[in-house]
């Protein structure tokens, strides 16, 4: 029997390469030994890419792309068909913990220095995936035609009106209609369960390709690939499979554990992964009195709304929220520091780092507020900061003397001020207090990335060991 | 025959053969784009209504749907008329200037009869429907300085009972007056529609 089916995996080598690829991308690529708890999530977000698409083909058989029987097919998927609610919320679900799993894998990024000469193309992919990800989950939300889908497209696409000149032809050819109406949801439908799932899974071949070409890092930032044995392969490197395939599994079962536990109990998140509102089917005539997007989008919302309209134009809202996301494509040459790793570098990054998650966390929170002033004003500082880390990174991820902080830290005061001047300014006095006191929080930034630097050691990286450490 | 190879004449044939092509796809790419503008379906769905405004009360509005959209008629109290002036020094756009109506409804009233508001409910900001807010002294919308008006719950931008946006608002402009008619002496509005230039 073996010899028969050595026999058959020789017909099938000689004319394609299925043992040349398993050796390559699993039995022998060599991986570092050290990966650490951080290291899941890659495999677990290609795992819940896997789960969305089953679970999305299974509902296409149910849905009705139809602005008058879209909401009701979806009632009837949750009602009628047979386990057609698991289905359901294994995909609304999913889509929340696909979010997670990839904030998770950015950060464990950002923490090791993933993005770092020589995965620059591996993270520049990987931020394209995430903005793929982000149409996906943007489109698929207005499927359901509740009242959050609709009034939820009507200002996503209302963006897109904002920019000078082409904005209000644009917006209507997005939506095919002077409104989002029929034409709208159905062309959704379209991206939403082909277009976009075809480019993801390009994007993510495309990612593995390139991590599998340069291979991967690790919590110590060390490269592998030069120290290797009179054998050629990497002393501290172990193949993938089945070191690393049976690792994953294990995190494979303790995610699906907790994500059984949210389907199974708590499918709607308390109103996080799936807003009550959206129960409602679409009214056009009617706003809900608090309409947010989804967790996963709203540090970009709250960014939006924190910026004040200039010229009567929202456009530079606009701006600053696409700034913020496309910023992330430009982090390999931003940050050039030679150490890779949070754990040998400068003190500094790493609380950069950590004050960076508390404004993208805060920044989450505040979108889903209303927007009271002394919230918005709470935005429109952390906005500052969230732009400030990757600002001042490209300062102090370099070596620089003394003058040049100092420079900097009195340009970027003059410029904080500067920009409040006009917000100031006619503002009645409470709005005015409220600048008045959280204009410490970018001052308090500045002085401890820029100040700290000129007069302590907290600049200063360790060495890197020329192995990994276990 | 010769073995030598003319490149200069490849490159020529190469670039002219990729040109071509490029032209052809840019062609052939034209008629997938234009099938995401509305269709003649669509755009044939902005037919004028007809509403009868003769039950409609001092201090009442009503919301009519037209091409898909809500459209506010108010019936505007003189208290209401008179305190429109009373705003103006807080307003964005007072006399409309980089706003949208008809001429007909470029004034101070924004109305061509100025009992009666007739206006697009749509937020200018990011296209939100507004909720009308009449009374007058609201606590959550400014306390004594509200003299009624409208309110988008999205983000926060507040408009006079003429649509009018107050400073502060992320709203740029105010709100959109739509085209519209008198008929029936004065007991319906036609919307969409007017009578070359004129709303009565």
């Amino acid at each position: 029997m073996t010899a028969k089916l050595q026999a058959l995996l020789g017909w099938v080598d000689a004319r394609y390469p299925l043992s040349k690829m398993w050796k390559e991308h699993l039995s022998e690529y060599y991986a570092p030994k050290n990966f650490n708890f951080w290291y899941y999530f890659g495999s677990l977000a290609l795992m819940v890419l896997v789960l969305q698409i089953v679970t999305g083909i299974f509902l296409t058989m149910n849905y009705k792309p139809d602005a008058t029987l879209a909401f009701a097919s979806v009632e009837g998927i949750m009602r009628d068909v047979n386990w057609g609610n698991l289905i359901r919320y294994m995909h609304s679900t999913g889509a929340s913990a696909f979010f997670i799993v990839v904030y998770l894998h950015m950060y464990r990024g950002l923490m090791y220095g993933s993005f770092k000469k020589p995965r620059e193309l591996i993270w520049i992919l990987g931020v394209f995936i995430y903005v793929a990800l982000m149409a996906e989950a943007f489109m698929g939300y207005l499927l359901p035609w509740g009242q959050m889908s609709y009034w939820g497209a009507q200002v996503i696409v209302n963006l897109f009106g904002a920019v000078p000149y082409i904005g209000n032809d644009l917006a209507v050819w997005i939506r095919g209609d002077f409104v989002v109406s029929d034409a709208t949801l159905n062309r959704f439908f379209a991206f939403h369960v082909i277009a976009v799932p075809l480019i993801l899974l390009v994007l993510v071949v495309m990612h593995i390709i390139a991590l599998h070409e340069v291979g991967s890092n690790n919590p110590d930032g060390v490269e592998i690939k030069k120290k290797k044995g009179a054998d050629g392969k990497p002393l501290d490197g172990i193949p993938f499979h089945p070191y690393y395939t049976v690792k994953d599994i294990v995190g494979v079962v303790v995610f699906l554990i907790g994500f059984c536990v949210i389907v199974f109990f708590a499918p709607e998140g308390g109103g996080i992964f799936l807003e009550g509102d959206n129960f409602i089917p679409a009214d056009p005539l009617k706003t809900p009195e608090h309409i947010k997007p989804l967790w996963y989008f709203t540090p970009f919302y709250a960014i939006l709304r924190a910026i004040p309209p200039m010229f009567s134009s929202q456009f530079p809202g606009v701006i600053a929220m696409g700034a913020a996301i496309v910023v992330l494509f430009f982090l390999p040459w931003i940050d050039r520091h030679a150490v890779k790793s949070i754990r040998y570098r400068e003190p500094l990054y790493t609380m950069a780092l950590m004050l960076f998650i508390i404004t993208f966390v805060m920044l989450a929170w505040l979108g889903m507020q209303p927007a009271l002033p002394h919230l918005s004003e709470l935005a429109f500082r952390f906005s500052e900061l969230y732009f400030a880390f990757f600002g001042i990174l490209a300062i102090y991820s370099q070596v620089r003397n003394k003058n040049i902080y100092m420079f900097w830290l009195v340009a970027l005061t003059v410029l904080i001020v500067a920009m409040d001047i006009p917000r100031y300014v006619g503002a009645n006095a409470d709005k005015q207090a409220l600048i008045r006191y959280s204009i410490f929080i970018p001052l308090f930034y500045l002085a401890a990335t820029l100040w700290l630097p000129m007069v302590t050691k907290w600049n200063q990286s360790k060495t890197v060991p020329d192995r990994v450490t276990t | 025959m010769s073995d030598s190879v003319d490149t200069s004449k490849r490159r020529f044939l190469t670039t002219l053969t990729s040109v071509t092509g490029g032209v052809a796809v840019a062609g052939v790419a034209y008629p997938f784009l234009a099938s995401m503008a509305p269709s003649a379906r669509a755009q044939a769905a902005g037919a004028p209504v007809e509403v009868d405004i003769s039950k409609l009360q001092p201090g009442e509005q009503m919301t009519i749907e037209w091409r898909k959209q809500p459209v506010w008629i108010v019936r505007r109290t003189e208290q209401n008329i008179a305190d429109l002036a009373r705003v103006t020094g807080s307003l964005v756009d007072p006399d409309s200037d980089s706003s949208i109506q008809p001429a007909y409804a470029k004034n101070a009233d924004r109305a061509a009869k100025n009992e009666y508001l007739v206006v697009l409910g749509i937020c200018t900001h990011l296209g939100c429907s507004p909720q009308y807010r009449p009374e007058v002294g609201a606590a959550d919308l400014g306390g004594k300085e509200w003299m009624g008006g409208f309110f988008c719950p999205c983000h926060g931008s507040r408009f006079d009972l003429a649509g009018r946006v107050f400073k502060g608002s992320p709203a740029p402009t105010n709100l959109k007056i739509p085209e519209y008619k008198f008929i029936n002496n004065g007991t319906a509005v036609v919307i969409g529609e007017d009578n070359k230039g004129a709303a009565v």
